[in-house]
């Protein structure tokens, strides 16, 4: 197949052997190059009116040297041969001495390798049709909003996607190319009764084509989501405050695993001895209910890549296997240093950014539970079902994750909403207060984005409906 | 800005007008940065970029349309234009779309003291000796000190160049730089972390690296040993940092976008007493070297002085000219232009007034409560005010800081803590664009054990 920047840029592999010979002049040892290419549009529609649409275009190369722990980068926005050949000889001087590494040889064939999966579908370049189906699903989702209930009086529906193009080249011989895609729609609401306004968020997609919105996650079951979530918070009682037992409906509660041991978990963190993980491998971190994945190749869902943003294929890593502490999330830098293997966790937000572990979709396995039985089993505590953003800091394990739709359990029943609340606690000993796991596993509607040293990336959350015994909510009720 | 690039935003503008567009502005950002990072005294990352992009915007009557790109070739330029304006024909006629009037354009008189070309001439070796002495400073603190995530420098400089066709030209330059260190500390088995840092726009007004380093160990040397509290309902001293987070989701409610909206609690309460009358917020994108400031908006219309808050009244919201039309009122001057999409609201350098009162003071007039220094999370929820945050700090007893707490969450709702406000610090220091002094806030609830 041929090469996206071999066409449009007329790259050729002569030229890049150079760049990476200028990259390793100075004795670094290993190094690559990184071209994207990237296509967004997005449209919003707001007050019944698309008030917004925008198409853009990222385009850049990133150049990355690499000598015993450190790392030399940069970047260029001009696909100019002389802006490559300088960033390169740039990044190179991170290291001091004279060139050690033979480059490898590429061939003209090389630029058209593809990773062996295929998680996803290679989109084309949108169309008039395209833009009208776009425009349609915004509006739909804004009618679903509106006819959930008269209480709604404001909606706002987004659909955003992006095709992004990769070339990966490496001073190992390693050459990969991937086409991304990805789209997602959202919509928020407000719904008002008398003075009281509130707010209820919905939103899905994935690396998809448009006719994914026509099958599960239609505009209208989004519009009815976020309808829904502001219309039953205007019933809302407050939060109560302290440590309670607390039960995680499946999907997007899933964000737990994310904040209280995904990052924790990051290769990165725990070659530097800098997180509460370091060390805990073959321990027990959990309950023996309890098994954790990061996943990166399940087909369509958001977290999912072909390949990682060093060229590495993506798989499936066991985390967390019965409560005990099995791996960790591996980049190419800390693998290599630690001499571990690689698990294709190695992304990063764009040309302009270091790769380093990510997380790709994160869940739990399925457990033997009914969700009805763990529901009866508390006396009193909290169901929180959806939730917004969450932090951790990873050096002493504290998490925070904040529930955006949750209802009070009292004697084994889901009883009043309550109003938003944060729940926090320490990553290193949460799960091993998991007592009881569902067979309900859901993965979560494609909406989330991680952030780490000012990065974002896609990726995916699961787990089933599970119960933690004590877990501090922090709201401001008695 | 460099004359060509001035040439090529005139060309845009006129181009687009060609090609059908009633109105159309320009704006291209062109920058370099330098970062390295220094972890246990070597040499972690050295990452130098130059870049410059472009982003476009077209009207079509009351359609609007936006395109942005990094390349910066005609042809592909040209591409850009065209896609713009076929984007805006799909867009709906919003009778309160478009650029501002022309009397509204214009710059603020002076220089804002936002540039200084040595600051962006620092060499990756500097910026390393800066980095490396922060981190050593730090570690030097405390044996307990035994780990780090490094000691780090920053700077760059970057130029803004916006242009309409209603005639507004206006271009700005800016540099800045940042020193930072993150040390570990480790006791009995458990470790924490803290961070301080300086930022300025001129190498000179940096702190030391020693100054900052030294900052930086006592924060994680203080959270060593740190317990979880019972829950309770107690005052809350809020530091100038914690505080400063208090104004950003203030500054989300006083937004023009999110009144129009009625996203916001603050919603028909202008010129209503929605806070103490001890406290007066201002925003001013005017102020000689502020980290907030600039000649002109994301528009093209001069910034300025705003009193938000004056004496606890809702003086002025903050609006771009969109919000200002949909609420029947006049920009302030506080546009915000990304690359992509339509402009938002952003502030200057939104401060809270300064009281008469010492930290110190403030804290020893509380019996039992909390300090809070670091908030986690994002549980605000700006249409109706309510907030829960995971927290840590130093728990106040008879006036004195007695120990640190962590895994606790504060809770309150924003309007009820602005109006709750029983004293505001004298320790204004001005360390990014937006600033307050240490606050004190009566009657939140903390969750704990």
């Amino acid at each position: 197949m041929a090469n996206f920047f071999a066409e449009r840029y007329g790259v050729q592999a002569a030229e890049l052997e150079t760049y990476l010979a200028a990259a390793l002049s100075r004795g670094g040892e290993y190094a690559d190059l990184y071209f994207e290419y990237q296509a967004s549009s997005s449209l919003t529609l707001e007050e019944g009116l698309i008030k917004s649409a925008t198409q853009g275009i990222s385009l850049g190369v990133g150049i990355r040297v690499l000598s015993g722990e450190r790392t030399g980068y940069a970047y260029t926005d001009d696909l100019n041969p002389a802006k490559i050949l300088r960033a390169a000889e740039v990044a190179a001087h991170i290291a001091s001495g004279p060139a050690q590494q033979r480059i490898a040889g590429l061939n003209a064939s090389d630029l058209g390798q593809r990773p062996t999966a295929s998680l996803y579908p290679v989109t084309q370049a949108a169309t008039d049709a395209a833009m009208a189906m776009k425009l349609a699903l915004v509006r739909r989702a804004d009618r679903a909003a509106r006819a959930y209930d008269p209480r709604v009086v404001q909606v706002r529906a987004g659909y955003a996607d992006e095709l992004r193009h990769i070339l990966i080249v490496r001073s190992d011989g390693r050459c990969q190319s991937d086409s991304q895609p990805m789209a997602r729609l959202s919509v928020f609401c407000l719904a008002r009764e008398g003075a009281q306004t509130e707010r209820g968020n919905a939103g899905g997609g994935g690396r998809v084509e448009l006719e994914f919105f026509d099958q599960e996650i239609t505009p209208e079951k989004l519009g009815e989501q976020a309808a829904r979530e502001a219309v039953q918070q205007l019933s809302a009682v407050p939060c109560p405050a302290g440590e309670m037992e607390v039960v995680l409906g499946p999907g997007w509660p899933g964000i737990l695993l994310h904040e209280a041991i995904g990052h924790g978990l990051e290769a990165d963190f725990n070659r530097k001895k800098t997180s509460a993980f370091a060390g805990l491998l073959g321990q027990r971190v959990a309950g023996d209910q309890c098994t954790v994945v990061d996943n990166g190749t399940l087909p369509g869902r958001r977290g999912s890549v072909n390949m990682d943003d060093e060229g590495t294929p993506t798989q499936c890593t066991t985390l967390i296997e019965n409560g005990i502490l099995k791996g960790y999330l591996q980049d190419h830098l800390s693998s290599h240093l630690t001499r571990a293997q690689a698990t294709g966790n190695g992304r990063r937000e764009s040309y302009a950014h270091m790769p380093m572990p990510r997380m790709t979709n994160t869940y739990m396995l399925a457990g033997q539970h009914e969700p009805e039985d763990i529901i009866r089993s508390v006396k009193r505590g909290l169901y929180a079902v959806n939730f917004g953003g969450g932090q951790v800091d990873i050096t002493n394990g504290k998490f925070v994750f904040s529930a955006s739709e949750s209802y009070l359990i009292e004697d084994g029943r889901i009883t009043a909403p309550v109003k938003g609340a944060t729940l926090i606690g320490n990553g290193p000993d949460v799960l091993t207060r998991v007592s009881m796991v569902g067979h309900d596993l859901r993965l979560d509607q494609g909406i989330g984005s991680c952030g780490k040293d000012g990065q974002t990336v896609p990726v995916g959350v699961g787990i089933p409906t599970l119960k933690v015994d004590r877990l501090t909510v922090g709201g401001t009720g008695a | 800005m460099r004359p060509e690039l001035v040439e090529l935003a005139q060309r845009i503008v006129s181009e687009a007008g060609r090609r059908g567009a009633t109105d159309c502005e320009c704006v291209i950002r062109e920058g370099r940065e330098l970062s390295v990072s220094v972890r246990l005294g070597e040499t972690e990352s050295i990452k130098q970029a130059e870049g410059k992009s472009l982003g476009i915007r077209v009207f079509r009557g009351q359609q609007a349309g936006t395109t942005y790109s990094s390349d910066l070739h005609w042809p592909a330029v040209e591409a850009m234009i065209d896609s713009a304006l076929a984007i805006a024909a799909a867009a709906s006629p919003d009778p309160d779309a478009g650029l501002p009037e022309a009397a509204e354009m214009g710059t603020s008189a002076g220089d804002l003291g936002l540039y200084f070309p040595a600051t962006a001439m620092i060499t990756p070796e500097e910026a390393v000796s800066w980095a490396a002495r922060a981190e050593r400073a730090a570690l030097d603190c405390d044996p307990r000190l035994t780990n780090s995530d490094g000691g780090g420098f920053e700077c760059g400089e970057g130029g803004k160049l916006l242009v309409n066709s209603r005639g507004f030209v206006g271009a700005v330059r800016h540099s800045s730089c940042a020193v930072s260190a993150v040390p570990i500390a480790a006791e009995d088995g458990k470790m924490q972390r803290d961070y301080w840092y300086s930022a300025a726009r001129r190498i000179g007004n940096l702190e030391s690296p020693e100054s900052v380093g030294r900052t930086a160990a006592a924060r994680t040397l203080r959270r060593l040993g740190a317990r979880k509290p019972a829950t309770a309902r107690v005052p809350v001293v809020f530091d100038p940092q914690t505080a400063a987070s208090l104004l950003g989701h203030w500054l989300d409610a006083v937004s023009g976008e999110s009144i129009y909206r009625e996203a916001s609690f603050l919603t028909g309460k202008l010129g209503e007493m929605v806070a103490s009358p001890t406290l007066t917020l201002v925003d001013d994108g005017t102020i000689v070297g502020g980290f907030g400031s600039a000649p002109f908006d994301g528009e093209g219309v001069p910034t300025r002085r705003t009193v938000v808050i004056g004496e606890g009244r809702l003086e002025s919201y903050l609006l771009n000219s969109y919000a200002a039309r949909k609420l029947g009122l006049r920009t302030t001057g506080n546009a915000a232009r990304a690359l992509a999409g339509a402009p938002g609201v952003s502030c200057g350098n939104l401060r809270l007034t300064a009281g008469a009162t010492t930290p110190e003071t403030i804290i020893g007039s509380v019996a039992n409560g909390l300090y809070v220094t670091q908030f986690m999370g994002f549980g605000v929820n700006p249409v109706t005010g309510d907030y829960s945050r995971g927290a840590c700090g130093i728990w106040i007893e008879n006036g004195e800081l007695a120990y640190p707490v962590e895994e606790i969450t504060v809770a309150g709702n924003l309007q009820e803590m602005f109006r709750n406000i029983a004293a505001v610090g004298n320790d204004l220091v001005v360390r990014s664009a937006v600033s307050a002094p240490t606050l004190l806030i009566e009657g939140l609830t903390i969750a704990g054990s």
